[in-house]
């Protein structure tokens, strides 16, 4: 018997000892060695010199940082809510549609969602170009101008979160169409027999039976989006990326360009607060609600 | 949208009255209407990149290109880096989805089927790490690589991408659902764990491998973040983050440029069209509901 559960064990430990050993190494060990270097001030490479809480002191009195804070806000603003609403419609669309003409109009509404990021900035990179983007021709008799979006403050921040809409939207559709899927068809024929609307039918079946689902998009688009890098990074290249800096921006800004590894740090622990903290309401949420495994 | 469904007094459902409703087809003119929209972006990307890149930039709306040119595709890959960055993204890429895949399927066996002491801590870690943002990672990354002198290499590019939780997070929740008989039965004829694992749970659970693979591979050949910092020189960069450097290169050259843009594309467009069930089905247990 023993010699048995000692064989499980080292069974066991054979099986997990590739995925512990990365877990640990790219994983805790990182986490842990972020906590201890936002307490020095160190270069990239190299050792750096203890300073207490001196970072989080900067950061707090950091223009900056409130600006970084204040623009992730509002581009979580700007996606959240609106991508899902957005979401919930389209599915809603796909949904009424049948066999292959579903598959075909259900691929145009995801490709994009498995696009690399780099394939996005540039599609609208060229769509939005001041000089001959396509877009432009929406955007004059809008704004009365051609308007170089990227390098236009109150544009930037409104269209990076168009075109993440446009971008990510996939997933959420995704769910939704999932949820959909699940509620019961005879609700719909009971309804249909009672001689309800379109409009009826849709605020007292599909609403409140597809609202669990509606928590969870926003919530995994919520926390998405507080880690937006890629695209603001991108569109901002070589203009001023002051004003229109993003938390995880910062992290990259101090230590990939200022050298200043151990205030990127601090603003790194910022950031995993901000996420484990929304990360830890949406849990409770999902638990709250019954058992979303 | 709600207008038209406000203004609809006519029932509808069953499938006769159907054809005479003006709103059933409304719908689905907004629907098709809406889609094309949605689909322009990628249409035109693609068109441009068929276009030369005169032509790119006449005057007006062009939406067809006057030929099939490929003069932008021909260009991008005789003078460009993009073959060496394919394949620094071929094998990045699969590397990761490999290495992903088989590290997962071992720790969601272990964590499902075996008691070994440290089990739970082990499970209760990889549920909380779901949560932490690996972005907020990227400084420690950096360091812990240039320790190890990998920076610049293929394996200082993959294994920070190597953490996925979720995956593990699935095949645990899989191998769960699996009969206990099963195992018994194996086991009384004197099967391993390992023949059990290798021969009847990821063989039984085939489907659900795959589709992590094809998420995994995916999801890696995207990334930008991670490989933008690790690959500083040129001939190490993927495919994903190399396509701007050509951008940068090449000036105000559009058809090139989205030329650079479609081939960059076309592993995971092409992946997604040909499995859309699978990545469907990932996507959907990746969120935790039910596929």
């Amino acid at each position: 018997m023993t010699k048995n559960r000692r064989g499980e064990y080292l069974v066991a430990a054979v099986l997990v000892a590739p995925f512990v050993l990365i877990f640990g190494w790219m994983f805790i060990y990182p986490t842990l060695q972020m906590v201890q270097l936002s307490f020095t001030k160190s270069p990239l490479i190299g050792a750096g010199t203890w300073v207490g809480f001196d970072n989080y002191v900067r950061m707090f009195g950091d223009k900056l940082f409130w600006t970084a804070i204040w623009n992730t806000s509002y581009f979580v603003l700007l996606t959240v809510v609106p991508g899902t609403a957005a979401a919930l419609a389209i599915a809603l669309m796909v949904s009424r549609l049948g066999g292959w003409v579903q598959s075909f109009v259900l691929a145009a509404f995801f490709l994009p969602y498995i696009l690399p990021v780099t394939v996005v900035y540039l599609i609208w990179d060229w769509m939005l170009n001041v000089q001959f983007g396509i877009a432009q021709f929406l955007i004059e008799p809008f704004a009365g101008k051609r308007v170089n979006v990227w390098r236009s403050a109150p544009w930037f921040m409104p269209m990076a979160a168009l075109l993440t809409i446009w971008w990510t939207n996939g997933f959420s559709i995704l769910l939704f169409l999932a949820g959909l899927r699940n509620i019961p068809r005879e609700l719909y024929e009971a309804a249909a027999l009672d001689g309800g609307t379109r409009w009826q039918v849709f605020r007292s079946i599909t609403w409140p039976l597809i609202w669990p689902v509606t928590v969870l998009c926003l919530t995994i688009q919520l926390i998405l989006q507080l880690k937006i890098f890629d695209q603001v990074y991108l569109f901002a290249q070589g203009g001023r990326t002051q004003s229109t800096m993003v938390l995880v921006q910062l992290i990259y800004e101090q230590a990939f360009q200022k050298n200043s590894s151990g205030y990127a740090a601090t603003v790194a622990v910022a950031l995993f607060v901000i996420v484990v903290a929304f990360s830890v309401l949406q849990f409770q949420l999902l638990r709250s609600r019954g058992g979303n495994k | 949208m709600t207008d038209v469904l406000n203004a609809t007094p006519i029932r509808v459902v069953g499938s006769r009255a159907r054809f005479v409703d003006p709103a059933y087809w409304i719908l689905n003119l907004l629907t098709a209407i809406f889609a094309a929209i949605w689909f322009f972006p990628v249409y035109w990307a693609l068109a441009t990149s068929f276009k030369t890149d005169d032509e790119a930039v006449k005057k007006g709306i062009n939406l067809l290109p006057e030929g099939l040119h490929i003069d932008g595709y021909a260009f991008v890959i005789q003078n460009s880096d993009l073959p060496i960055w394919y394949v620094n993204s071929i094998i990045t890429s699969v590397a990761v989805t490999v290495l992903t895949v088989i590290m997962a399927a071992c720790a969601g066996y272990a964590i499902s089927q075996l008691r070994f002491p440290g089990r739970k801590i082990l499970w209760y870690l990889v549920l909380a790490s779901f949560m932490v943002p690996v972005s907020a990672l990227i400084v420690n990354h950096f360091i812990i690589i240039a320790d190890v002198k990998l920076l610049n290499t293929y394996a200082g590019m993959v294994l920070p991408m190597l953490i996925s939780p979720v995956t593990v997070i699935i095949y645990k929740n899989f191998f769960d659902s699996m009969p206990r008989e099963y195992r018994e039965a194996a086991l009384i004829d004197g099967a391993n764990e390992f023949q059990l694992l290798f021969r009847m749970f990821i063989p039984m659970n085939w489907g659900i491998t795959t589709a992590l693979a094809i998420i995994t591979f995916i999801g890696a050949w995207n990334s930008f973040l991670w490989p933008f910092l690790v690959a500083q020189n040129e001939k190490m960069m993927t495919v994903t983050v190399g396509i701007t450097a050509v951008q940068d290169a090449f000036g105000v050259a559009y058809a090139r440029t989205l030329s650079g843009a479609v081939l960059a594309s076309l592993p995971v467009a092409l992946a997604y069209l040909i499995f859309q069930k699978k990545v469907t089905q990932a996507i959907t247990l990746s969120a935790g509901i039910k596929g």
